[in-house]
């Protein structure tokens, strides 16, 4: 027999200044099954709290009702209050007279008592259908994936495996790095990128913890925090790994020369080959798009159609090591994880839309990373700065910031938040390469908001940069020279600056496959495919998917120490989560009566977070069952069984139905 | 048409002294902060940007308008040094021949050059003012050298400002001397107007002649003299030890050398002068002179210390025709008024000339009186 016991809220005149207290108690008061009804001033409070401990013992109550404020403000609160008085937490209901009543109905105060007293009603007669639930432990893998070998995911990487965990790093490129590697110097300090990145990525390769997966990607993610299993793709080298030593002999002798990635083709590279000389790790791989012996192979099983491809194979007959492996194929590795950490970054924004800049057409038009990459002493001009056309070293240089951002003509509505530094560091040290270089500078405001970073705008001005204010309307070619046109805005007068060279100052943009990837995850993305954050302030690297957390630019435009920090801050919320041996699982989840269920498997389909695997029973019958550790709890399932099986604990068909009985009596 | 940097003219700029230009963000606060936007436009900011592409329009007004009060460079946010752009303009005019001076500033200039004063009066005469033995200078054991400048030195209509001070050292004992037809213009206004050449000259003969006199400290009566010889002249090896007269009564007051003791029944509200105030950072020595005298009521202005309006007389400008309606020292006029003072006290000698001009052509004769600081403690003593 139950022994309900009612728990009216005032929550000072929050409710009852609009509901009639008094009226309530005495309705209710009359509600089947109640054995004690007191009214507080705030249930909440240290006081109000004590009285409901007090009143469950000395009533002899075994069900509560809180009639208060949204369940999503204090159910926790009360769980633990009637824990602390000896009973199951799950035996309180909390009846939302407050949201749900006072607040919305202030100008109606009678109706407003009567909707109080019939929520109320329905809270009892769901409680009395309430039973005792018990959470769940459920053990963690210890060990995290990161997805994204930049600078973000290297330094979580670093930071978890110091902690004592263990992580596999999986990159989709043959060496981690990132674009960070692709920089010369980094703004604010002009410290070389290459020398504080490069240290960092041998600690990844040699760190004992941490196992590293290049030129590999994730193909698929099961399970649930704690226990998501992962399937990698290892694509095939062609290279053993386990034999090469990196000595370089293969890729100095491969005789393949094709447009380098890692130099935005401003260079070349050979079919077998590793993207720069820092890589790690320092072994190659083969292009089979373009490796001579591979395109061989592709021509003898496509039926030898046309003309032989020569059989080349010296990268082969050179290796000291008999590393070279032709069979090696893409191999499936599937691992346990307990977290997972996503730092997939950005690709910069291909500026070919602005037509009116000539991107793409005009040679000497080029994006700040082409400029990197040509500044930098390791490149493909070993630092010196040439125009693509003629190799001229430019004398007058103008820069453009936010093409491809804050234009949503262009759908990049968001600001690049590098541009304006990245241009700025653009400025200084093209004069500091060439003291005649003179720096024009277009722009629609100047952010400089992180620390050092006016200072450095600064700097720049004082390098002697010149800034304009206004977008760069055309750009057309005239006599060698490539002709720049705007507005001066300060000035309100049309501007022309001849020049020899126009580099753009184009933005962050989500990496390929992003979407595909924060679907497979279940974790949200925006309208600029970055995913979200479970909080953007307070919960900044978590995400809505439990044990899925996110760093680095795949968030959004991030400069390298925001990228770092919030590597940082993914590595702690691991370190958290792996303090516990355990994991306590909600048991508000679903159940399915396998008497009744017919094996339709149709909750399997409508399930989003894919909690319902199938089990065949001794009598051949097939039927679902919930992975309670996966189950949200939404109850869609429910919805979906046609036969009553599926049930949601604490929000069961029968509890619902007497919660709509006890107003429609 | 559309325009073209002209990367040689930012050269020329940087190279006149002007490289501040490059670290103005464009915030158009001195602009908003120049009191000459008070009584027209002056577009400040708009100027300095037309400096950073080159583009600069040497024939306009716009270049010789400046008063160079300082108002904007003390509050810019990017610290820059407006006033050395300002000058650098200038001396493309004045020396690389880009444009024109204006015809009362050449007259002055060519005055300056011929004579060492812009009145172009003979070097003797600059001892005129000692027209009393009373007042007469010592010739040896001097504790002081006093400079009075051009103005006082040449203008009959302010040399009572010379007469004061040196009035005001004798009754404090203090033996001071003259240089007379030795020195010259101390070429403050030459500089700012952009004649650098003339400038350096005047200065070596200033720095030469007093360093032969062979005492080193100096009162001063200009603040402008007072400025130049403070920071420009120990770069040119001048080093003296340089004093402000309103410091130096200041300090004969506290020592107990002068006794104010004539009461002179006055409200009196005092203009802090450009060069004193913003470029020097002397706001309290001439209060303290004011408030030794007796019956004197010192009122403020609503602008004043830092905030202070200039007269428009400084950069060169107290050379040049300033159009009636036009004028700061006007405006500054109607703000003494308000205050209900019947004295508008000043410490240089370019503000009184303004603000003696501004009562005579906005018919105040008679009502309120402009006075030098010397002036009324001469008067108490």
């Amino acid at each position: 027999m139950a022994r309900i016991g009612v728990f009216v809220c005032h929550c000072g005149t929050n409710i009852a200044g609009t509901v009639d207290i008094v009226k309530v108690i005495e309705a209710t008061k009359k509600m089947p099954m109640v054995a004690h009804v007191e009214e507080n001033k705030y249930n909440c409070s240290e006081p109000g709290q004590a009285a409901i401990r007090d009143a469950i013992v000395k009533n002899r109550l075994n069900r509560v009702v809180i009639a208060a404020c949204s369940p999503r403000m204090h159910e926790a609160t009360f769980r633990r209050t009637v824990t602390a008085a000896g009973l199951n937490p799950y035996l309180m209901e909390i009846s939302n007279i407050r949201e749900h009543c006072s607040w919305v109905h202030s100008d109606a105060k009678d109706d407003a008592t009567e909707k109080a007293i019939e929520l109320i009603s329905m809270a009892v007669a769901k409680v009395v259908r309430h039973e005792a639930l018990f959470p769940q432990k459920v053990p963690i893998t210890k060990k995290t994936l990161i997805i994204g070998g930049g600078i973000a995911g290297i330094q979580a990487a670093l930071d978890i495996a110091t902690a004592g965990y263990k992580v596999v790093l999986v990159e989709r490129e043959p060496t981690i790095g990132g674009r960070m590697a692709q920089l010369d110097k980094t703004f604010p300090t002009l410290d070389c990128s290459s020398c504080i990145l490069t240290p960092k990525m041998v600690d990844v390769g040699q760190h004992p913890n941490i196992t590293l997966m290049t030129y590999a990607e994730v193909k698929e993610i099961k399970g649930f925090v704690g226990n998501f299993e992962v399937s990698i793709i290892q694509k095939a080298r062609k290279v053993d790994h386990n034999k090469c030593t990196g000595c370089g002999t293969c890729w100095q002798k491969c005789p393949e020369k094709v447009d380098s990635e890692f130099d935005l083709k401003l260079g070349k590279r050979p079919a077998i080959y590793i993207p720069f000389a820092q890589a790690v790790p320092p072994k190659p791989v083969v292009d089979t798009a373009n490796c001579r012996y591979t395109k061989y192979l592709r021509w003898v099983a496509d039926g030898k159609q046309g003309k032989a491809p020569p059989q080349c194979r010296i990268c082969e007959k050179i290796c000291p090591t008999k590393a070279i492996d032709w069979e090696q194929t893409d191999q499936v590795i599937t691992e346990k994880f307990g977290a997972i950490i996503v730092a997939t970054g950005y690709q910069p924004f291909n500026p070919k839309v602005y037509t009116e800049l000539g991107a793409g057409v005009f040679p000497d038009v080029i994006t700040g990373l082409e400029l990197e990459r040509m500044m930098s002493a390791s490149g493909p001009t070993s630092g010196e700065v040439k125009r693509p056309s003629d190799g001229a070293h430019p004398k007058e240089v103008v820069f453009l910031t936010c093409v491809g951002s804050r234009d949503e003509q262009r759908g990049r509505p968001y600001c690049s938040k590098v541009c304006c530094m990245y241009i700025a560091k653009h400025a200084i040290m093209l004069k500091e390469h060439d003291p005649e270089v003179n720096c024009y500078v277009f722009y629609m405001d100047v952010r400089a908001v992180s620390k050092d970073y006016e200072e450095f705008y600064k700097r720049a001005q004082e390098s002697g940069a010149t800034y304009i204010r206004g977008k760069i309307s055309r750009i057309r070619q005239e006599d060698g020279k490539l002709i720049v046109r705007g507005e001066d805005t300060l000035l309100g007068e049309m501007i022309e600056i001849p020049a020899d060279m126009v580099v753009l100052g184009v933005g962050m943009e989500h990496n390929a496959g992003a979407s595909t990837l924060a679907q497979s995850l279940k974790i949200s993305y925006d309208i600029n495919e970055f995913f979200i954050e479970a909080h953007p302030k307070l919960r900044p690297v978590e995400t809505m998917s439990d044990g899925v957390f996110v760093a680095g630019a795949c968030v959004g435009p991030r400069d390298i120490p925001e990228s770092v920090a919030s590597g940082s801050a993914a590595a702690a919320k691991v370190a958290a989560l792996f303090w516990e041996d355990f994991l306590i699982v909600d048991p508000m989840v679903s159940t399915i009566d396998q008497a009744k269920c017919s094996g339709c498997l149709l909750c399997t389909k409508v399930c989003p977070f894919k909690a319902i695997d199938t089990k065949v029973l001794r009598d051949g019958r097939t039927v679902a069952v919930v992975n309670e550790s996966l189950c949200k709890g939404c109850g869609l399932c429910v919805a979906a069984c046609r036969f009553g099986a599926a049930n949601l604990r604490g929000f069961t068909q029968q509890q619902l139905l007497a919660e709509l009985a006890s107003i429609l009596t | 048409m559309p325009i073209a940097p002209f990367r040689e003219a930012v050269d020329a700029v940087a190279l006149a002294g002007g490289e501040a230009l490059k670290q103005c963000y464009q915030c158009g606060l001195c602009t908003g902060t120049c009191p000459w936007n008070l009584v027209k436009s002056f577009p400040t900011r708009k100027l300095i940007h037309q400096a950073q592409l080159g583009i600069v329009d040497f024939e306009s007004e716009d270049t010789w308008t400046c008063a160079t009060c300082r108002a904007c460079v003390a509050r810019c946010p990017r610290g820059v040094a407006i006033i050395d752009i300002i000058r650098a303009l200038r001396n493309i005019v004045a020396e690389m021949g880009a444009g024109h001076l204006p015809d009362s500033l050449r007259v002055t200039m060519k005055n300056i050059a011929g004579t060492g004063n812009p009145y172009g009066e003979p070097a003797e005469k600059r001892t005129d003012w000692i027209n009393d033995p009373e007042l007469a200078p010592v010739t040896e054991n001097a504790e002081i050298l006093y400079f009075s400048c051009c103005v006082p030195a040449y203008d009959p209509s302010v040399r009572r400002l010379a007469r004061s001070t040196a009035k005001v050292l004798k009754k404090a004992g203090v033996r001071f001397a003259v240089i007379g037809a030795a020195e010259n213009c101390c070429g403050e206004s030459v500089r700012k107007s952009g004649s650098e050449t003339l400038f350096q000259k005047l200065a070596q003969n200033n720095i030469a002649a007093f360093a032969k006199s062979g005492i080193n400290r100096i009162v001063l009566t200009s603040p402008h003299c007072y400025y130049t010889f403070k920071n420009e002249y120990p770069k040119l090896g001048g080093n003296f030890e340089v004093i402000h007269f309103a410091e130096y009564a200041a300090q004969l007051l506290k020592e107990g050398r002068l006794k104010p003791i004539k009461p002179l029944d006055a409200k009196v509200t005092y203009h802090d002068p450009c060069y004193l105030g913003r470029h020097s950072g002397i706001y309290d020595a001439p209060r303290e002179v004011l408030r030794s005298i007796p019956g004197i009521e010192l009122v403020e202005m609503p602008d004043h210390g830092p905030d202070s309006i200039c007269c428009g007389g400084g950069g060169g400008r107290i050379w040049m025709e300033t159009k009636k309606g036009e004028r700061l020292s006007d405006l500054r006029l109607d703000q003494a008024a308000g205050t209900g003072a019947s004295i508008l006290a000043a410490a240089c000698p370019y503000c009184i000339l303004n603000f003696e001009d501004s009562i005579l052509t906005t018919d105040r004769v008679g009502r309120i009186e402009v006075k030098d600081i010397s002036e009324l403690l001469a008067e108490a003593l």
